[in-house]
């Protein structure tokens, strides 16, 4: 057996997700070459690699957690909302209880807010679980209603501007860099995307969720608790949302009712670029990781041109998912083509 | 029989909460049904409403369309600011901003049309593409209008004086807009094939292929016709509003898409009234316009658009539901 | 004016190297009722597509009333006088009958506006060609299926058709709507139109049909009369293979009593429900649509709460609220529609067999071993000789036969007691039926316990032991397969 043929039966083996993910693995060489062709005394340097990985955390996670809502059959739209609720309250507790840095209590008040912070995604996501597994409202539908509340919430509590003053130790200790390449940020994504895809790829709920995302009604059939898993589902994605939430206060030191409103549609954008199915029951956290990291390299890139401005990052996600789509296309009718 | 069927729908539960709010906020107020509240309420759904119609269209085909804030915003910029020194008729801006956004649906009726893609990527992707170009390549900030768009947005109907506010309300052409805008849908869903077309893709597309329906071209028309009001209603926010402010029209797909769900439009296609798509709108708008006549801060006013939101699809879910069960037990009959 | 209202010779089409049909021919007389059948795969959609102008073919003659197509499209089909009633219907659901019956129509005429006035003469015109009475203001979703189907053939008939043909009319007909259809069939032909009938199932062909072609792999197998055709020809034309008549003999344990139902209740639905389910028992339940029997299936696999009644097994008292609880009774559910309610379609084979299985093989914490998983699923292909030899591949891939085998491997891999199987081989060739009737003998023969739901009674008088008729929510009678005839029992589960 030659090496072609090898590759041809590896590669029929394959299942279509894993082939999807190949492809975005060129895509991501491809790109690479690109910026380093392009920018390479900028790019090609550690600061940049550092300062990257140190961004991207923030709607990585956010990511992820819509990722998770779509594979299940759903979508959902408050996760933005739900990080900076969470994140609001947190420094309220922050500032009501460590008003100074000089409580020598100040550690465990912030591990306190943490932990407030995540029982606040917890609850959001009860919430909306609730109304999607029990009401059986269609999730987008009842994200976008409770996109609003929530995010009204988190005007009501701060009045509508941002909160600030939060004790230093924590942008301090969240903002810092793990054996000086590690930002504590980018630990949290990587905690985050490794349980995820353990979750899916390892364990039986995450198994049925893919199922239930496919057929809900044979799901039902077959004996899977559709409810309890919806719930888990948007808890997940709410919990992840809420950590997203303190690595975004910790990148600004401040947080806000409406910080990364434009998140929502970006994460939608890099889930299906990840092979993502918005219709649900397929997707894999590789996929999206290699996602984030080619969108990443391309606005990052795009901002060591001078006249370049940030905002023409838009204009590439855009453009990047239309094309994606588009190559998905033409390679699917040339395999079924293939296969008649 | 005709009233059972009433109650089966959505938005008769919308309405007379709408009503019950209404007499409410008189209640409480007393200046909910004054003259010069009504036109000021009138003013402020105009331009949710000119969305909606859109949006309806295209939901009734079985479609979505997110991207209309990005064409509209961006077609305002650039009438904005490239028509600065443009002193002809204010149809040509309206013109111009019509003509910007039909080209922008178009992209997306094509990709729809012509791949199959799923609209809501589609739009979500074209959304972000516009944004871009709008905020990366012409670098939009907010700048001031052209003459005659502010002649145009400081022209009125009517006014209407309250002597308890000593505030003039005043009754913007642009609702004439509006009222031209329900007939023209109307027109075209009721009395053309294309019309009917869109209900029947929303049916069953195969169904509509068969019966011999261009389904491309139709779905070319919703995209570019949705795009195209967008650009428009983009240059009459701007008037509306005397400034060109890029970003005051984010979120409001959401908005409207839940308005067209309150208004009894299924997201799955195929079934979807104006009347119902105005109840909804109407009631979103008044509901967030008339809170601080009862007393109820601005602050709150996102948490009660989502619990309305909330609460109506609510409703409509459980209709859904209760419909399924006795499709069951019917059919001992 | 010739004999043949349409004349098909040697027509081939390919399919990207595939032979969809290789030299098929097919003649129809005027005024005839013709039947076409043949399995999955056999060409038939295939010559279906290629006489209603949807796709080309590559070489052959066609001619219609004597006239030679060399180019065919739906516009040349259709004006020529032929039309297609799909499985679906072709109907907008969300569209009232008015339109439904009209807007074909309507969509020919010129103009781009629509004439209400028009389409209301239109549907009235349509709806007298059958005698069809129905609200032209009713949504279509709200009817029956009957009621749609003859929409489609109301709208079928506005345009001087002179060849209807009918994609397998009956699959989601009860008996009852069946005969009321065969009675508008003959009707059609009396008025001089042709009719040609899809169909795989014997009985229809027999019943319904003066001449039929059968063809396979995309070849003609043979033409004939109907009169010259019994059970044993039909399936030998449609297969290639001979299979013999087999009937449960075994004998189940009398004594064991497995599942003891109670008086259950299902309120508006069904009552008074009592019956004893033994050891390696196969027990037949049938009886028009409306009569509850899925919704007593679905009850004691907890997709549904009873209202009043017990379940016993193995002498137990079960609680049964959910399909989980079913299932750790050790029951299990193949249901009648398996593209819906059965199977995840784009998932792998192996997830679908495996699903089941996955809670029993799961820590508390949810992990499980997938090696483990994926030798179950091999043993079980290869039990049930699945038609693959990658598990990996979507479940759609595979035919309707092995598509059910997959339903049964998910099912028998928990180790039941009992097994309800609703329309066990609905859309499944007829080589496929033999094949998964011979495994539900077997999987009897080893002490499984088998509730059998069927319209099909041929197929009830080869698998079960005993058959109860159910009507109306009731169990009205119970019979013995060896002490009556099967006409008798269709009699009896028909009437009212």
């Amino acid at each position: 057996m030659n090496v072609k043929s090898c590759k041809a039966s590896i590669h029929s083996l394959l299942k279509t997700d894993d082939k999807n993910f190949i492809r975005l693995l060129y895509v991501l060489i491809a790109v690479f070459l690109l910026c380093a062709i392009v920018k390479p005394e900028t790019f090609l340097q550690i600061s940049n690699f550092q300062s990257m990985a140190a961004i991207f955390p923030e709607f990585g996670i956010l990511s992820l957690g819509i990722s998770l809502s779509l594979i299940s059959g759903g979508m959902d739209l408050s996760v933005v909302f739900i990080a900076n609720l969470s994140a609001i309250i947190a420094a309220k507790f922050m500032l009501a209880l460590a008003p100074d840095d000089s409580s020598p209590y100040t550690l465990l008040i912030i591990i306190a807010a943490i932990m407030v912070s995540l029982l606040v995604g917890i609850i959001c996501g009860l919430f909306n679980g609730f109304l999607i597994a029990k009401i059986k409202i269609p999730a987008m539908l009842a994200t976008i209603g409770t996109q609003q509340m929530f995010w009204g919430l988190a005007i009501v509590l701060t009045g509508g501007s941002s909160l600030s003053g939060m004790p230093e130790l924590y942008s301090t200790v969240m903002n810092s860099t793990l054996f000086n390449f590690l930002p504590v940020s980018l630990l949290i994504f990587i905690i985050c995307a490794t349980a995820l895809s353990i979750f899916l790829s390892k364990t039986r709920y995450g198994s049925e969720i893919y199922l239930i995302g496919t057929n809900a009604k044979a799901s039902k059939y077959a004996g899977i608790n559709n409810d309890q898993l919806t719930i888990l589902t948007y808890v997940i994605s709410g919990v992840f949302s809420a950590l997203a939430g303190l690595v975004m206060m910790a990148g600004s030191n401040s947080c806000r009712a409406d910080y990364g409103e434009s998140y929502t549609m970006q994460c939608v954008l890099i889930a299906v670029m990840g092979g993502v199915n918005p219709n649900g029951g397929f997707g894999n956290v590789k996929g999206i990781v290699t996602a984030i990291v080619i969108l990443q390299f391309l606005s990052s890139t795009l901002n060591m041109f001078e006249n370049i401005s940030n905002f023409y990052r838009d204009v590439i996600w855009g453009a990047a998912l239309i094309i994606v789509l588009i190559v998905n296309y033409i390679i699917n009718q040339r395999r079924e083509a293939a296969a008649k | 029989m005709n009233v059972k069927n009433l109650f089966k729908r959505t938005e008769t539960y919308i309405l007379i909460a709408l009503l019950l709010f209404c007499f409410l906020v008189q209640a409480c107020s007393g200046q909910f049904f004054t003259g010069n509240n009504l036109v000021d309420d009138a003013r402020a759904l105009t331009i949710l409403a000119m969305f909606a119609l859109g949006e309806m269209i295209v939901m009734v085909s079985g479609g979505i369309d997110v991207s209309f804030p990005a064409i509209a915003a961006l077609s305002m910029y650039l009438v904005s600011t490239k028509m600065y020194d443009f002193h002809g008729n204010i149809i040509i801006f309206f013109l111009a901003g019509a003509l910007l956004g039909f080209i922008m649906g178009a992209l997306n009726g094509f990709l729809i049309g012509r791949f199959h893609f799923i609209p809501l990527i589609v739009t979500l992707g074209t959304s972000s593409l516009y944004t871009g170009i709008m905020q990366g390549v012409f670098a939009s900030h907010e700048s001031v209008l052209p003459q005659t768009m502010l002649d145009f947005g400081n022209a009125k109907l009517f006014s209407v004086y309250n002597p308890k506010s000593k505030l003039n309300s005043n009754m913007p052409v642009s609702f004439l807009f509006l009222l031209a805008l329900i007939v023209l849908v109307w027109f075209l869903l009721r009395h053309t094939k294309l019309g009917r077309g869109i209900y029947a893709i929303g049916g069953d597309m195969n169904s509509a292929r068969r019966a011999g329906f261009n389904v491309f071209h139709i779905q070319m028309f919703i995209y570019c016709f949705c795009g195209a009001l967008a650009g428009f209603v983009g240059v009459t926010r701007a008037c509306m509003m005397l400034d060109c402010d890029p970003t005051n029209m984010v979120g409001m797909d959401m908005t409207c898409i839940a308005a067209c769900v309150l208004g009894g439009i299924s997201l799955s296609g195929g079934s979807g009234t104006i009347t119902g798509t105005l109840i909804g709108v109407t009631f979103l708008s008044i509901m967030s316009n008339s809170l601080i006549l009862i007393g109820v801060s601005t602050y709150w006013e996102k948490v009660f658009t989502g619990l309305i939101i909330i609460i109506g699809t609510g409703i409509s879910a459980y209709q859904v539901t209760r419909k399924n069960s006795k499709t069951v037990s019917n059919a001992l009959n | 004016m010739s004999e043949y209202i349409l004349s098909v010779k040697n027509v081939k089409k390919n399919f990207g190297g595939v032979k969809a049909l290789d030299g098929v021919s097919l003649d129809i007389k005027r005024g005839e009722i013709h039947c076409l059948a043949g399995e999955n795969g056999s060409g038939k959609s295939t010559l279906i597509k290629i006489i209603s102008g949807v796709e080309p073919f590559d070489a052959g003659t066609i001619e219609f009333d004597g006239i030679k197509q060399k180019k065919l499209t739906p516009a040349i089909s259709i004006a020529s006088g032929i039309q297609v009633i799909y499985q679906d219907f072709s109907i907008f659901p969300n569209l009232t009958v008015m339109e439904n019956l009209s807007i074909n129509n309507e969509l020919t005429c010129k103009g781009a506006l629509v004439n209400w006035k028009r389409m209301q003469e239109t549907a009235k015109k349509a709806l007298s060609k059958i005698n069809f009475k129905v609200n032209l203001k009713e949504r279509v979703e709200d009817l029956s299926v009957a009621e749609k189907q003859l929409v489609a053939i109301s709208r079928a008939l506005l345009n001087s058709a002179k060849l209807i043909i009918m994609d397998e009319p009956t699959t989601a007909l009860t008996k009852k709507e069946v005969k009321k259809l065969f009675t508008i069939i003959k009707d059609l032909q009396a008025k001089g139109i042709s009719i040609l009938f899809v169909s795989h199932k014997m009985d229809e062909v027999f019943e319904i049909s003066e001449r039929f072609t059968i063809l396979r792999n995309g070849k003609n197998v043979i033409t004939g009369n109907t009169a010259d055709l019994n059970d044993k020809k039909f399936t030998f034309y449609m297969t290639g293979r001979e299979f013999d008549d087999l009937k449960t003999n075994i004998n189940y344990s009398t004594s064991k009593v497995v599942l003891d139902v109670q008086k259950l209740q299902l309120n508006n639905i069904f009552k008074e429900i009592s019956f004893q389910l033994h050891e390696g028992e196969i027990l037949g339940i049938t009886g028009l649509l409306g009569s509850g029997r899925t919704e007593l299936a679905e009850t004691i696999f907890g997709l549904r709460t009873a209202d009043g009644g017990r379940i016993f097994m193995d002498g137990k008292s079960l609680k049964i609220r959910c399909v989980e609880d079913a299932i750790e009774h050790k029951i299990g559910y193949v249901p009648e529609d398996r593209l819906s309610e059965g199977l995840f379609l784009s998932q792998s084979i192996s997830s679908n067999i495996s699903v089941c299985r996955l809670k029993t093989l799961s820590s508390r914490a949810g992990f499980y071993n997938k090696n483990k998983v994926n030798q179950e699923v091999e043993n079980w292909i290869r039990n049930l000789s699945i038609a693959t030899n990658n598990a990996l591949l979507p479940v759609q891939s595979l035919s309707g036969g092995n598509q059910q085998k997959v339903l049964l491997a998910r099912w028998l891999a928990n180790n039941l007691r009992v097994l309800i199987l609703n329309g066990p081989t609905v859309g499944v060739d007829i080589g496929a039926k033999y094949d998964i009737h011979e495994r539900i003998r077997n999987f009897a023969k080893g002490g499984l316990s088998l509730l059998v739901i069927s319209d099909d009674i041929p197929e009830l008088f080869s698998l079960c032991n005993r058959i109860i008729v159910m009507n109306k929510g009731r169990f009205t009678m119970e019979v013995v397969p060896a002490k009556i005839s099967e006409k008798k029992l269709e009699e009896i589960s028909m009437s009212e």
